[in-house]
């Protein structure tokens, strides 16, 4: 089963000198994620399967192994979910696009 | 990679800890965090204490202020606030919010609110603005009617900050302190608790932005600014707020004491760029220049060359720890280096201990700098004293 995650649109986010800053607006929680965390947050775009990203964006750019990789991927991208500033789902995040 | 922080408060708002982080990596690095992006001056309520002239206008069209967003978030600004003036008197206000939420701005809004139906709460809400402050001068609605001189305005915003409040939006009630207005702070916190929402008092009353002094006789008087500190409504913790100072240390010498030109910003509705909108300072026309270039211009430059113990007489003050210096107003009083009676004032009613201007000089004595207008730049160095005129010491004898 594939797993699609997005950015939540409940956010507000920004770039600073390399590192993502991520406030969600439930809450007023703050966020900071670091390389890899916001190579997968850029990437999660709702119709790319999280296997595909940590294949293009994690693998392909960090000395990693792949079941590793995903495994932690997919306990960031629930963590984040949990928080409300990303959306996971096993089928295609249309409300992402 | 999961080595996320996430930090909260019982209250929702993030903790200090963070945002200081957060805050101290985009000072070394002069990004623009935070930005407070002034609509309109225009008003639909005639408030006696407001430093604004509302019948300037030319402010940007929805095409300007969108550019102005677009380089504001390509500067790596975070944290928006959306001010006037009155912002709903623009027609494209939901245009412009929604266009800075897809930005992935952090939303804040200024607002009366009186204008705010349960629709525009609801679109509000919907486009995801975090936080939403609203101004109430008093627990007493015709007194606060008689400040905004707008019949029904007390009843029409306690209404707004229900309707916000109710969709989940976080509201804070922001009650400026002066003469003829708020007196019973305990009366303004129990309206606030009841209505689920932060409060948060402020007895600096400032200079009009062109320069005239009027607003500034508002000021509460010596007595009762000792009595606003040593509110409980007002002061959470009377012990860490009216501590005596201790002397200042060379990480609070090399340090400054504001972020307004350091990190953060104020844009008129004209695209004059300054450091806040309480130091009206023009340093440049978004009309004529780039935000980054005008960031990064020479008055910019040399306010973010400023530390603590580059300060006429505040660098040798015993109070320097507890002061809270305000550079907008020390400059609106003529001297960006120099104190602020105003400031020096507020740290005397708290910490008991005379200060430089304060009480050997009465509030608003001090000649007060008639700061630019749109397009009226005003040279910095004609500001700065020269380089060999300076009273501070280079090492300091604490």
């Amino acid at each position: 089963m594939s797993v699609y995650v997005a950015r939540s649109r409940e956010i507000a986010a920004r770039s600073l000198d390399g590192e993502m800053i991520v406030m969600s607006m439930r809450d007023s929680r703050l966020f900071t994620l670091n390389e890899v965390a916001t190579e997968i947050w850029l990437a999660a775009d709702g119709h790319t399967p999280l296997s595909r990203i940590v294949e293009d964006k994690v693998c392909a750019k960090f000395e990693t192994e792949p079941e590793a990789a995903y495994a932690d991927a997919e306990n960031l991208c629930r963590g984040l979910a949990e928080h409300g500033i990303m959306v996971i789902s096993d089928q295609p995040i249309e409300s992402a696009r | 990679m999961t080595d996320t922080v996430s930090i909260t408060t019982a209250g929702g708002e993030p903790q200090p800890s963070l945002l200081d982080q957060i805050g101290a990596r985009a000072e070394a690095r002069s990004i623009p965090l935070a930005a407070h992006l002034d609509l309109t001056w225009k008003c639909n309520e005639g408030c006696v204490h407001c430093y604004l002239d509302h019948s300037v206008g030319d402010d940007m069209d929805t095409a300007e202020v969108k550019g102005v967003l677009d380089q504001l978030a390509a500067a790596g600004t975070m944290f928006l606030t959306l001010s006037g003036g009155e912002i709903m008197l623009r027609k494209d206000i939901f245009e412009i919010v929604a266009y800075a939420r897809s930005l992935l701005f952090d939303v804040r809004l200024k607002t009366n609110g009186i204008l705010i139906s349960e629709r525009d709460a609801d679109r509000f809400a919907e486009m995801g603005v975090r936080q939403v402050n609203i101004s109430i001068y008093s627990h007493r609605p015709e007194v606060h009617d008689a400040i905004t001189r707008v019949p029904g305005s007390f009843a029409r915003s306690i209404e707004a900050i229900r309707r916000l409040k109710s969709r989940g939006l976080t509201v804070e009630m922001r009650v400026p302190v002066f003469k003829g207005g708020a007196d019973n702070y305990a009366r303004l916190k129990a309206l606030a608790d009841e209505l689920g929402v932060r409060i948060l008092f402020d007895a600096t009353i400032t200079p009009r932005m062109d320069g005239g002094q009027a607003p500034v006789a508002l000021n509460i008087d010596a007595d009762t600014r000792e009595e606003f500190y040593l509110d409980p409504a007002v002061t959470a913790s009377l012990e860490d707020a009216c501590a005596p100072p201790t002397p200042p240390g060379e990480e609070l010498l090399n340090g400054h004491s504001c972020g307004a030109g350091f990190k953060s910003c104020y844009i008129t509705p004209q695209g004059d760029v300054m450091p806040c909108v309480t130091f009206p300072l023009v340093c440049g026309s978004l009309r004529h220049s780039s935000f980054l270039a005008i960031w990064k211009s020479a008055p910019f430059l040399q306010i973010r060359g400023i530390r603590n113990r580059d300060l006429d007489t505040c660098s040798s003050c015993s109070s320097l720890s507890s002061c809270h210096r305000c550079p907008g107003l020390a400059f609106m009083e003529g001297n960006m280096r120099g104190p602020s009676i105003q400031d020096c004032q507020n740290t005397y009613a708290q910490t008991k201990v005379p200060t430089p201007l304060y009480p050997a000089a009465p509030l608003g004595s001090a000649p007060l700098r008639g700061p630019a207008h749109s397009g009226q730049f005003v040279p910095l160095a004609a500001l700065l004293p020269a380089a060999g005129d300076r009273s501070y010491r280079e090492s300091a004898n604490y």
